[in-house]
């Protein structure tokens, strides 16, 4: 287990960042900067990185970065991989970005005064995750100061992920446990709980897992992800953050897949799990299906085909939807306790009716 | 539901409900007001199926919560102008905002939207002048009543901050939810007539904006609390 961690911890994305052209003063244009970002990290940590670079050809004024991919603004709390992983269907290496001293669109993005706005940020997205999984927020919120740095520092030089489990398992925000992530991965459940604090960081609380979704869709099938529709608007993308309730059932498997249509619940309306807003649509929905006599006269978005998971990535892969959730959860999360999940939707198709 | 066990929480089933309560007893008792109106939101942009039970938030917009004279304390709803509350907001550089006439009264717009995470409502606003010009984060610091202001110089990071609408995709300011469903809890448990109705989704929304409105300068008198 801590070895998919640390590929985790330690994945990163080759960026050529482009500045724009109309903040270039001098000839020639400055040549794009290079850099490696770290997946989990934020685009505005970069920039101490990225400005020497530049700065001999910016125009006069106070900088205001932001950074922009084929013309579309970038949300810079979004951790880069996330960013990387649902802008680039086909990955693109490097990832060619523009960054922006000037003009920041305020109308769009929310503003960020460096890295101070990006902590705060994190650190609000941790409450969120200890309120989802323990209730309460307080284990983040008497986090001693040191610790708060200590935690935000081992994020920002991502590559110490022992300094990071040192103070994060303080926070008692646990692993995910069922019968098939104990089964597979018990040898190295014992070696995690040696590790820091030894009471408790097995335990479900509230069993609910932070998430945040990702959903774009598609009407037509493709093949190479070179095809895939250019995400041009964030409105194009359906960003959902709502936990996930594990529920197992006896002898089955709660998989990625269980998890993704339980977020998804009108897409796969039949497939919901037994949750209490679930059981209710169930109802509704059995009272709306038509019967197979009137199926061919009765425009149906209920038709045959449900709509069909095309892509699920997680820090950059793309795993078996079959696999057990719990693993997912416990080894492919972001620092901040939220597991995200980028997911290309290809929509059914809707039935017309075949009568005038 | 048994208050003693409560935990101060509202499922998002309930949030609906409790929403429809609240528009009703709003438009009784706040007649001053204009009122609140539900915004039905299916997650997908492009349109899907909305049988399954839709989402969606409260919305109470252009109103101005701040007046000259306190204690006439009138409200208008202003006409509804081509504000910038449009897709076609033009480019704005937010370190230039300053507040440069103090005679000019901000108009808000109120969202209460359900936090899946928290399980309670949250409150989202934004602030403009009659000619569209958002109020940056400076400026509705300074608007904001006495009180809030001084919260907000304590814990600059964690009170309000600005945040994306869940829906809109555009920066709001939020005023955060942690701690929502330890003092809804208290709020119900301190009222004792609510204890014994037992009604507590209906008078949720009543009572915990009664709070948070505060923040923003949005008073309940609380003869609107007591059951009918």
């Amino acid at each position: 287990m801590m070895e998919a961690r640390k590929y985790v911890w330690e994945g990163a994305i080759p960026l050529q960042i482009h500045l724009h052209e109309s903040e270039v003063t001098t000839l020639p244009p400055p040549l794009p900067a290079l850099i490696l970002a770290p997946r989990i990290g934020y685009l505005p940590l970069l920039v101490p990185h990225i400005k020497p670079h530049f700065s001999s050809t910016l125009p006069p004024g106070i900088d205001t970065v932001w950074f922009d991919y084929k013309g579309l603004p970038l949300k810079w709390y979004i951790p880069t991989g996330i960013l990387f992983d649902l802008l680039c269907a086909e990955p693109e290496r490097p990832w060619n970005l523009t960054v922006h001293f000037r003009g920041y669109p305020g109308n769009i993005l929310i503003p960020c005064e460096g890295e101070d706005s990006v902590k705060w940020s994190f650190i609000n997205s941790l409450k969120e995750a200890a309120y989802i999984i323990n209730g309460n927020c307080k284990s983040v919120m008497n986090m001693s100061q040191p610790d708060q740095v200590e935690l935000w520092r081992s994020v920002i030089n991502a590559g110490n992920l022992e300094a990071y489990i040192r103070v994060s398992s303080k926070l008692k925000l646990g692993t995910v446990g069922d019968e098939y992530a104990a089964d597979l991965y018990s040898s190295s459940l014992n070696s995690r709980q040696s590790i820091g604090d030894t009471d408790s960081t097995g335990q479900v609380k509230t069993g609910r897992v932070p998430i945040r979704l990702y959903v774009w869709s598609v009407n037509e099938d493709f093949d190479d992800l070179e095809d895939a529709p250019q995400i041009d608007s964030w409105d194009k993308i359906s960003y959902i953050n709502r936990p996930v309730e594990i529920h197992g059932e006896e002898g089955k498997c709660f998989t990625l897949l269980d998890a993704v249509k339980s977020l998804l619940p009108e897409y796969f309306p039949y497939k919901s799990l037994n949750n209490e807003e679930s059981s209710r649509e169930e109802d509704k929905d059995e009272e709306k299906v038509p019967s197979e006599n009137l199926s061919e006269h009765v425009e149906s978005c209920y038709s045959s085909d449900d709509a069909e998971v095309k892509l699920v990535r997680i820090q950059g892969i793309e795993p078996k939807l079959e696999i057990p959730f719990s693993w997912v959860v416990n080894n492919l999360v972001n620092p901040e306790h939220f597991l995200h999940l980028c997911v290309c939707l290809k929509l059914p198709q809707v039935k017309i009716p075949s009568d005038t | 539901m048994d208050i003693l066990s409560w935990d101060g929480t509202l499922s998002s089933g309930d949030f609906r409900l409790a929403a429809c309560a609240f528009m009703q007893k709003w438009k009784s008792v706040m007649s001053a007001f204009p009122p609140w109106s539900w915004v039905p939101c299916p997650k997908q942009p492009w349109g899907a199926s909305a049988s399954h039970d839709v989402e969606g938030y409260l919305s109470l917009e252009n109103i101005i919560l701040r007046s000259i004279e306190e204690e006439h304390d009138e409200i208008s709803c202003p006409q509804k102008e081509e504000t910038s509350c449009s897709e076609k907001e033009e480019l704005i550089d937010i370190a230039t905002l300053v507040q440069s006439n103090c005679s000019k009264v901000p108009y808000y717009d109120l969202h209460i939207i359900y936090s899946a995470s928290y399980r309670v409502p949250v409150l989202f606003f934004r602030a403009y002048y009659s000619d569209g010009e958002p109020l940056g984060f400076n400026a509705i610091e300074k608007d904001l009543p006495a009180h809030s202001a001084k919260a907000l110089l304590d814990s600059k990071w964690t009170f309000i901050t600005q945040e994306e609408h869940p829906y809109l995709n555009r920066p709001w300011f939020k005023l955060h939810p942690c701690g929502t469903s330890e003092w809804m809890k208290l709020l119900f448990h301190v009222d004792v007539s609510v204890a014994k109705n037992g009604v507590t989704i209906e008078l949720y929304l009543l009572s915990w904006l009664s709070v948070v409105g505060q923040v923003v300068g949005l008073r309940i008198p609380l003869e609107m609390l007591n059951q009918p």
